[in-house]
């Protein structure tokens, strides 16, 4: 048996080697890594908006806003820093030491503007936090298009490409870790209570209001952390990659996998990330260079004609709320 | 307001919540006008009225699920006026509400969870696990059923199990015997004087003006958001007006 004060650590030990080993077998295949980095980031968004949509039921639309928040946070902060290096340290080691400092910064920039964003309307029962979270995207987006510092509507380049593998991937387990930590400690318990019905959670004793920002707050973290994330791996960041489009196509993901399971949350993001990739390759290969634009095209119609099929013939999702970890047998996907 | 059967009734001393000059509104709708009541320690005290009289919203108020436009709220001596729920949950009060207000995807143990939410003593709640099961032997059978297909009745004794879960001195019950046949009803009451007998206090909100009043030490008649009558439950039971008004003679 691990001792106890290790069993929180050893997962993440594991992790590091696996993605160590993953990293030195698939690091020199450009497209093979930018395509399973697009896939890491995804789940991250998808795993952490789950603990807002599906763990508390609450639903908010504008995760791609946090994403913006963390990716220009972080992006921003690291420009300047791509010939910084810090003294006695390795040129790889101080270049993933700055790289982690500016995730933390884009995920805590993200955090803080789910708090302000997230207080008074989680105050208010309804559905105003999806109005006010839809706003906060594009309110978000017509901020960056109008700042000359962050580049306007072309964007930001030449920040340093120092996302690999091993950084998305480690992030996408932390996610997983923490959003599995909080469904099964008594915070999780009383999130379930709020979906469930929120004014019976209240007189349990379930200080609603403060559970239900909690929540929030670590899903804007990691939205951000992905948006830190984004950013240093593709060579340009603009508006364009956080419209509401993106918002939607993680709560598509979310939607699919089951609201309120990770493992929906991760396969969902998986499939959903690969598909329209294959797509756009096999067109591109077989119907001529440049068919694959198509697919792009069609990808938002696609994804609502999803969601409306997914409603109708399986409305829990592919996972319900069960989880592939789960002990107990037989439940989860309640009506 | 007229006292019924004042002499010789012989309530508790000590005062558990003490309600004074309450008004509750739904912006414009008055549901309570300036109601004054109280709940000693050990009593349970019943509030019948017709509906619409405003007994939900004077609960509500109590619990902290509505802030009252105006008065006080004392619970043993302390002001708790506005006060949200979850911090009276705290302080001992604990709310079934009209409706029942279980969660009905969990399970009938999920349910009795999180009525012990607050609580961290882990020998006590599965003490008193086994106390309200043997209470109620009919949830141990359905166990892992999910609440919402539990029958009526049943759901009733899981509302009142799981608000008995968080240990409360002060327990408030809207119409438990709403919707249930007569055994069942009969079985309820006969069960809330047995946790009374435990030293649980219980403001009890009734239709069923028969069997509150005889359970009731006390008792207070609501009458469009104001009491109109109080008194010892027995001595309402005899009094004409409220024979003639709530018991249909
Ligand atoms: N949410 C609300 N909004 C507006 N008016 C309300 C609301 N809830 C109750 N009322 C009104 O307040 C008054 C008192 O209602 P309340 O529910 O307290 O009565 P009650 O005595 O519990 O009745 P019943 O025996 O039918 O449960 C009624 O006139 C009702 O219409
Ligand atoms: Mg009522």
């Amino acid at each position: 048996m691990v001792p106890p004060g290790l069993r929180g650590v050893l997962p993440v030990v594991l992790a590091c080697l696996a993605l160590a080993a993953g990293q030195r077998l698939f690091g020199g295949q450009e497209f093979f890594v930018y395509v399973a980095s697009l896939v890491g980031v995804n789940v991250v968004l998808a795993v952490s908006l789950n603990v807002v949509n599906g763990m508390t039921g609450q639903f908010s639309i504008g995760h791609a806003g946090f994403m913006a928040v963390g990716a220009y946070a972080a992006g921003r902060l690291s420009l300047p820093l791509g010939d910084v290096a810090v003294s006695g340290l390795p040129v790889a080691a101080s270049d993933q030491l700055l790289f982690a400092v500016s995730l933390l910064a884009g995920g805590v920039a993200a955090a803080a503007c789910g708090f302000v964003v997230g207080l008074p309307s989680l105050r208010l029962k309804g559905d105003y936090l999806a109005i006010v979270t839809l706003g906060f995207g594009e309110i978000v987006r017509v901020i960056i298009q109008n700042t000359p510092a962050l580049g306007g509507a072309l964007g930001l380049s030449g920040i340093p490409q120092r996302g690999s593998l091993f950084a998305v991937w480690l992030c996408a387990f932390l996610a997983v870790l923490v959003a599995r930590r909080i469904a099964e400690s008594s915070h999780g318990r009383s999130l379930t209570a709020i979906r469930e019905d929120e004014v019976a959670a209240e007189a349990m004793g379930v200080n609603t209001t403060a559970y239900k920002v909690r929540a929030f707050v670590v899903s804007a973290f990691f939205a951000g952390v992905a948006g830190g994330l984004f950013a240093h791996f593709v060579p340009i960041i603009n508006p364009g990659s956080f419209t509401f489009v993106k918002s939607m196509e993680v709560v598509v993901m979310v939607v699919a996998g089951g609201l309120g399971s990770t493992t929906g949350s991760i396969l969902a993001a998986v499939v959903l990330t690969l598909l329209p990739e294959a797509l756009r390759s096999g067109f591109n290969r077989f119907a001529g260079e440049g068919a694959g634009a198509v697919v792009d095209q069609v990808r938002m119609p696609v994804y609502g004609l999803l969601l409306v099929v997914l409603m109708l013939a399986r409305p829990q999702g592919l996972f319900g709320t069960r989880e592939l970890w789960d002990r107990r047998k037989g439940q989860g996907a309640r009506p | 307001m007229s006292g019924v059967g004042s002499a010789g009734s012989e309530r508790p001393a000590e005062l558990l919540l003490e309600c004074q000059g309450l008004h509750v509104a739904y912006g414009a709708i008055q549901a309570v006008r300036g109601v004054s009541l109280s709940v000693r320690k050990g009593e349970v005290v019943a509030l019948i009225g017709r509906n619409g009289a405003g007994k939900t919203s004077l609960l509500r108020a109590v619990s902290g699920m509505l802030r009252p436009a105006d008065g006080r709220i004392t619970l043993e001596g302390k002001d708790i006026t506005g006060m949200p729920s979850h911090l009276l949950v705290a302080r001992g009060m604990a709310h079934a509400p009209e409706g029942r207000g279980i969660f009905p995807n969990l399970t009938v143990e999920e349910n009795l969870g999180l009525g012990a939410w607050l609580r961290t003593d882990a020998d006590g709640v599965a003490a008193d696990e086994a106390w309200v099961l043997s209470l109620f032997p009919r949830l141990k059978e359905r166990w892992a059923a999910a609440a919402g297909t539990l029958s009526g009745g049943e759901q009733q004794m899981l509302a009142i199990s799981r608000a008995l879960m968080s240990r409360p001195r002060l327990l408030l019950l809207d119409e438990p015997s709403l919707g249930l046949a007569p055994q069942v009803i009969q079985l309820i009451f006969r069960i809330l004087a047995d946790v009374n007998g435990k030293g649980v206090s219980i403001l009890l909100v009734e239709q069923n003006a028969h069997l509150a009043l005889n359970l009731a030490g006390h008792a207070y008649v609501l009458e469009t958001g104001e009491v109109a009558m109080e008194g010892a439950g027995k001595a309402l039971l005899q009094s004409e007006d409220v024979r003639r008004a709530y018991l249909g003679e």
